[in-house]
């Protein structure tokens, strides 16, 4: 079975009396362990698709299944749940959290949301810190580092609960070209190494050549 | 939990002039509470003891209907021999009184042979008396020769500075005094002048004193009697248990006509000063108020501007998976926290400043007593009230804000710019 089923989903902003379809009627299934992006002109509902798979906003219209598990069904704290056991999350501007270093915001995940016992945490921590080729850094605050490795700490961030599916809303759109070349190959990498789903989105053509699976949006609809 | 109180931590530091500020204010407000209280808690500790213990006793009992007419000092309102037993039976069994005397109320005439005046006396037995009001002495004057320790003897007077000035008497010097008994014949007897009393404000502020058995027997009595039984008790503090067990046994005398006999009161039923000390309550619980619409603005402020600011920050904490309550605790902490290091802060400084005010002891004057000293004192179980308090209003103040993060939608704070 596919680990994202997407069927028949629309979404609908309402925004006074205008109605704006991000998203009509898309069909659509992603297997384990693909690399996936989607692209499009601003506006066709690349965020709106990402949001929707990675259940942190739910479709007006259809069904989806992630991991065998109906989420449009979910409620609030149900869907805070499912991210943190099934999803990990990469974001544009990295969203890191400053207070922390780079280690303490690879633990976050673990401490506050899967409550890892201490004696795993680390072995873990490193273990990804190493394959994302930050080890030396790890005791850097988030404002000592550079945009390419905020977002290795993040990639990090998001793989260290092993996840088995891996959100990321144009994750090169805030780095140089050497950078997102370098950010979407490590990801791949990582796709490699744990087997890990990855979605993103991008505007970007030479990141659009390193997806395996591409697909088109305009106007809100698969092409 | 101890994750969520560090990161609660450099939250806080990363502000450090907003923290800085905001925890200075609260430290403030805890400081003022605990000077203020433990000021006026001495102020008023060092007032009822100056009322209580040199004059006018910790609790009275009199026969029914003598504290409403006691401008005019009536005289027929005596216990007799027999009821003053009972009552001393009564007070013998009550462990935690320490001690009572009786004493004789009574207005008479002053002569030194050529003028007369009148005067208010206290008559007492000075030996219960000084286990009654121990500091009954402080404002007496005596010949240098007398011996210390002696109160007064029979045949002695000690009369008002103010009336030995205007009637031209010293120690020493005899006197006449005459008093009208209950019956309304005449007595008089010779004293003599054995002392002089500071006058201080009240009602009882200028009353002579002279001895129990010398008014027995200038009013005439058949048998001694009293007019007032004075109480001290053990501990101050249990004042209102003791009253209400001697008050309900005491209920239990009836006359003829089915009416109590007797009748008891506590100091401040009987002195007008215990206004003061309401009063006094009263700023102390002002104070407090204050206090907690400081922490309870300041920590509301504070952390609504956290939220605002963190809104993209709480927006990624919710879509990677912390669950809402945890959104909630990290921000409850961060309140706890800043109420928590206000008050110890606060508590180190207010006890500084008590230490402080007790080495460089402030004197102020009360009454015609001068250069009284106020040692301010801190109450512990006090202390730890203001410290919980404090913390109780910081969790409460972030409720709202922590509440509000933990509410946001994921997809719109991590659209918030
Ligand atoms: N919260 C919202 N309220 C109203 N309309 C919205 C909202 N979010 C998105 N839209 C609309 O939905 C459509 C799809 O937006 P979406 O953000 O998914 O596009 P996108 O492909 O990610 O664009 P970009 O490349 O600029 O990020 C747009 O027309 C947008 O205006
Ligand atoms: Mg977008």
């Amino acid at each position: 079975m596919a680990l994202v089923q997407i069927e028949n989903v629309s979404k609908i902003y309402q925004t006074g009396d205008v109605e704006v379809a991000a998203l009509s009627d898309i069909n659509l299934s992603i297997e384990k362990s693909a690399f996936v992006s989607f692209v499009g002109p601003s506006g066709s509902g690349k965020t709106t698709m990402l949001n929707m798979i990675g259940c942190l906003d739910m479709p007006t219209k259809g069904k989806i299944l992630v991991d065998g598990k109906q989420v449009d069904t979910f409620n609030r704290k149900e869907r805070a749940a499912f991210r943190g056991n099934v999803i990990g999350f990469i974001f544009q501007s990295f969203n890191l959290f400053p207070v922390l270093t780079a280690y303490e915001n690879i633990e976050y995940p673990l401490v506050l949301i899967k409550n890892e016992p201490a004696e795993k945490r680390k072995d873990m921590i490193l273990d990804v810190l190493d394959s994302v080729g930050m080890i030396d850094q790890k005791n850097k605050f988030p404002d000592q580092l550079s945009g390419g490795q905020k977002q290795r700490i993040a990639i990090a961030r998001a793989l260290v609960t092993q996840p088995k599916l891996v959100m990321a809303d144009e994750p090169t759109a805030n780095l140089d070209k050497q950078s997102s070349i370098n950010v979407i190959r490590l990801m791949r990498e990582m796709k490699d190494k744990f087997g890990t789903t990855f979605i993103f989105s991008t505007h970007d053509p030479r990141i659009m050549e390193e997806a395996e699976i591409t697909h088109t949006l305009v106007d809100g609809k698969l092409t | 939990m101890i994750r969520i109180f560090k990161i609660a931590l450099r939250n806080l530091l990363r502000y450090k002039r907003r923290t800085m500020l905001t925890s200075l204010l609260i430290t403030l407000g805890i400081v003022l509470v605990i000077l203020f209280s433990g000021l006026a808690g001495s102020f008023k500790a060092m007032m009822i003891g100056q009322i209580t213990d040199s004059s006018l006793s910790q609790m009275q009992i009199h026969k029914k209907g003598y504290v409403s007419s006691i401008d005019t000092m009536p005289l027929n309102l005596t216990l007799d021999t027999n009821k003053y037993q009972k009552i001393e039976e009564l007070l013998s069994s009550n462990t935690e009184i320490l001690a009572w005397t009786p004493r004789i109320k009574l207005n008479a005439m002053l002569s030194n042979f050529t003028d007369t005046t009148n005067i208010r006396l206290n008559a007492i037995n000075p030996e219960k008396e000084i286990l009654v009001c121990p500091d009954v002495g402080s404002r007496m004057t005596f010949d240098k020769g007398r011996e210390p320790g002696t109160l007064l003897n029979p045949g002695e007077v000690i009369i008002p500075e103010k009336l030995a000035k205007g009637m031209n008497l010293n120690i020493g010097d005899p006197i006449v005094l005459v008093a009208n008994n209950k019956d309304g014949s005449v007595n008089g007897l010779n004293f003599k002048v054995a002392g002089v009393i500071e006058s201080i404000l009240g009602p009882q502020g200028k009353e002579g004193y002279m001895h129990i058995k010398d008014a027995q027997e200038l009013l005439r009595m058949d048998e001694p009697e009293v007019i007032e039984i004075a109480i001290r008790l053990h501990n101050f503090d249990r004042l209102d248990k003791v009253y209400a067990a001697v008050s309900s046994k005491l209920t239990g005398f009836i006359n003829k006509k089915g009416v109590p006999e007797f009748e008891i009161h506590t100091w401040d039923e009987l002195s007008p000063f215990a206004n003061i000390a309401i009063m006094i309550d009263f700023m102390t619980i002002t104070m407090k108020i204050i206090m907690i619409a400081i922490v309870l603005i300041s920590i509301l402020n504070v952390m609504m501007m956290s939220v605002y600011e963190r809104i993209r920050e709480i927006g990624t904490m919710s879509a990677i998976g912390t669950s809402p309550s945890k959104i909630m605790s990290l921000f409850l902490a961060e309140g706890l926290l800043l109420g928590l290091i206000s008050a110890i802060v606060g508590n180190i400084i207010g006890l500084g400043g008590i230490f402080i005010l007790n080495i460089y002891k402030i004197s102020f004057a009360f009454g015609r007593q001068e250069n009284l000293l106020l040692s301010p004192t801190v109450n512990i179980t006090e202390l730890l009230w203001v410290s919980g308090i404090v913390l109780l209003i910081a969790i409460f103040a972030s409720l709202q804000p922590a509440y509000k993060a933990s509410r946001m939608e994921p997809v719109d704070a991590l659209g918030h710019v």
